[in-house]
């Protein structure tokens, strides 16, 4: 999409999917807000002014584009993001976890959730399938893009270079990657627990093009996206490096791995609303 | 009923290239990946013909698996080729994950299972793949037993939608089915009908299965030989048909005795009527180099098995 975005609306809906984030994982009292918090303007910026793509779901997504999460753990962002699009009622968010739920710990096909393509949770897996999906538009003349967030720690699965191989050679350039470098993993920070050191290189040593952005200032995460289409297509996959803080937003929440996977409490919870206006009101 | 015989040898592997390529003709939404192992495979014909929907995805079977589910979206039907350990051991999460738990329509095709692969050893030579894929809901779990029969299945598992497994083998084997022989996903193959005893059996033991049975018809023992080609889903009618008729049954698979064929029929036969299982298969070990046959031999798979099993089960039915 090429018109100017409406900013102020994309501020509120990240407020508000923040929102939603921090009282789903509290509910179940289980998930992973940090991640999600940390990637609500990727998915806001997607879903509310990059992609083309239609709520009323069908799993090929022909003439569409397409959205994969690698690292399935942040769900919370997904799902609120699918919910505020249109793709399920948001009052069904409040059964994130619980038993007989659509919406499982990790991103399924199997219960049916209008939005998932595939299931993802097990880590190193999400680039291979996006490239598949990739490969099958170009095999169907279909012109949209695939887009697919992984996670740094991710980085240390060996798939994801297997993958990362793959796609230059075969001229995947309809394929736009990912990657939320927040430097922390459930251990500790990435560089201490597996040191990454240079992604760009890595990433440009094995054919793809390579571009870094802040992934918490919507207006730098729009201009990031709308480059990469501007990058695509000529013949390379597309890497993005984007930076965020994990559990931004909420300020306690930041600044460590600490928010990986725990679930605040209710004083917690009500610490981290007082920081995060209701804009569209609460599901 | 038929008296098989063979004059011609094939390696099943060969049957599947065959069955690709007319896949290949009849549906242009079938695409194939492989692992650098394209002539082993028997891909190459495919590869030729079609080589805009011929994917090599080099020594990155993990990937391939995770390549093979996305191509399924949007509406194409991936057959991956790769060995039967590299196709299921080495990916085994990849294909609970992408495949089988996301209902993904993929065919995943391997060669080289079992013993029979010969002198690249145990490293290659999975003999557990079977209980793996057939422990996964969902999967469809094929195993068949001669060149003609590889062919047929693969036709059919282009029709068939949803995650499947078809397992076949390097050695050149006696082709002993008629090409235009019925087959049908699901459903047990009678290939022999008797009354005393029945011998189920996949892949290549069918022929030590039919061996077996002209020497125990000899000695004036009626052997039922039935072609379990598709472990998954169990034709569980047929299972309990045979041995309500027979009172006792013999299997015979190049699998580990965990989690193959005889652990199926056992399953049936537990549940709904009870009936002495000896089981023909590798005695939870690993194989070795050696030639198909000497390996057979050794590992206690060869016709002279299957009777010494259907001695023993036939002791034990008449004690109860
Ligand atoms: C194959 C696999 N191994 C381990 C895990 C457990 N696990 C879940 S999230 C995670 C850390 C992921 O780190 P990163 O990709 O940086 O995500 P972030 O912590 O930034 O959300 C691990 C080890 C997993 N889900 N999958």
């Amino acid at each position: 999409m090429s018109q100017q975005p409406d900013f102020d609306r994309l501020k509120k809906l990240a407020s508000q999917i923040r929102r939603d984030i921090v009282r789903m994982v509290h509910a179940c009292q289980s998930g992973h807000p940090g991640g999600s918090l940390g990637c609500t303007e990727y998915f806001v910026a997607l879903y509310f002014h990059i992609m083309k793509h239609d709520p009323k779901f069908n799993m090929d997504g022909k003439g569409e584009d397409l959205c994969f999460l690698s690292n399935g753990h942040i769900s919370p962002v997904w799902y609120a993001t699918l919910a505020r699009a249109g793709y399920f009622d948001p009052k069904e968010l409040s059964t994130f976890r619980f038993i007989n739920s659509r919406l499982q710990g990790h991103p399924a096909t199997h219960e049916h959730l209008p939005g998932i393509r595939v299931a993802s949770g097990s880590l190193g897996q999400g680039l291979s399938v996006s490239i598949g999906a990739a490969q099958t538009k170009k095999l169907n003349n279909d012109d949209r893009f695939v887009y697919v967030l992984m996670g740094d720690g991710e980085q240390q699965e060996g798939q994801v270079w297997e993958a990362a191989m793959y796609a230059p050679h075969h001229k995947i350039d309809n394929l736009i990657a990912t990657i939320d470098v927040n430097g922390q993993q459930i251990d500790g920070p990435t560089e201490k627990i597996m040191s990454l050191l240079d992604l760009k290189a890595k990433w440009e040593a094995f054919g793809w093009i390579v571009q870094a952005f802040d992934g918490n200032k919507i207006e730098e995460v729009v201009k990031g996206l709308e480059n990469a289409q501007k990058l695509a297509k000529k013949g390379k996959p597309v890497m993005n490096l984007m930076k965020t803080e994990m559990g931004y937003g909420v300020d306690y929440m930041m600044g460590s791995h600490k928010w990986h996977g725990v679930a605040p409490n209710d004083e917690e919870l009500k610490k981290a609303l007082a920081q995060l206006p209701e804009t569209l009101g609460d599901y | 009923m038929t008296k098989f015989t063979f004059t011609e040898k094939k390696d099943t592997r060969s049957g599947f290239g065959v069955g690709l390529h007319e896949l290949g003709k009849k549906n242009p939404n079938v695409v194939g990946l492989c692992a650098d192992l394209t002539g082993s495979l028997k891909m190459d014909a495919f590869k030729k013909d079609f080589p805009e929907r011929f994917f090599q995805v080099g020594i990155a079977e993990a990937n391939m698996m995770g390549i093979a589910a996305g191509m399924t979206i949007g509406g194409k039907i991936p057959f991956t080729g790769t060995f039967a350990n590299f196709s299921t051991g080495r990916v085994y999460d990849q294909i609970r994950q992408s495949i089988a738990y996301s209902d993904k329509n993929v065919k995943i095709c391997a060669s080289h299972a079992g013993l029979t692969l010969g002198e690249d050893g145990a490293t290659h030579q999975i003999l557990e793949d079977i209980g793996m894929m057939r422990m996964l809901p969902g999967m469809t779990v094929i195993v068949p037993c001669d060149y003609n029969q590889t062919r047929l299945a693969t036709i059919a598992l282009g029709e068939h939608v949803g995650p499947a497994y078809l397992r076949f083998g390097r050695p050149s084997w006696p082709i002993f089915t008629a090409p235009d022989r019925p087959f049908t996903i699901g459903k047990a193959d009678k290939m022999i009908e008797g009354k005393d005893v029945t011998i189920f059996a996949c892949g290549h033991l069918v022929w030590n299965a039919i061996e077996a049975e002209a020497k125990l018809t000899e000695r004036g023992i009626s052997a039922e030989v039935i072609n379990i080609h598709t472990i998954k889903p169990l034709d569980v009618e047929a299972i309990l048909a045979s041995v309500q008729k027979t009172g006792c049954a013999v299997t015979c698979e190049e699998h580990q005795i965990n989690g193959g064929l005889g652990d199926c029929v056992a399953q049936v036969l537990a549940r709904f009527n009870p009936a002495p299982v000896e089981m023909v298969a590798v005695n939870d070990s690993f194989g070795e180099s050696g030639t198909p046959t000497q390996l057979l031999k050794k590992y206690g798979l060869g016709p002279e098995n299957i009777i010494e099993a259907v001695d023993k089960v036939l002791k034990r039915k008449k004690k109860g």
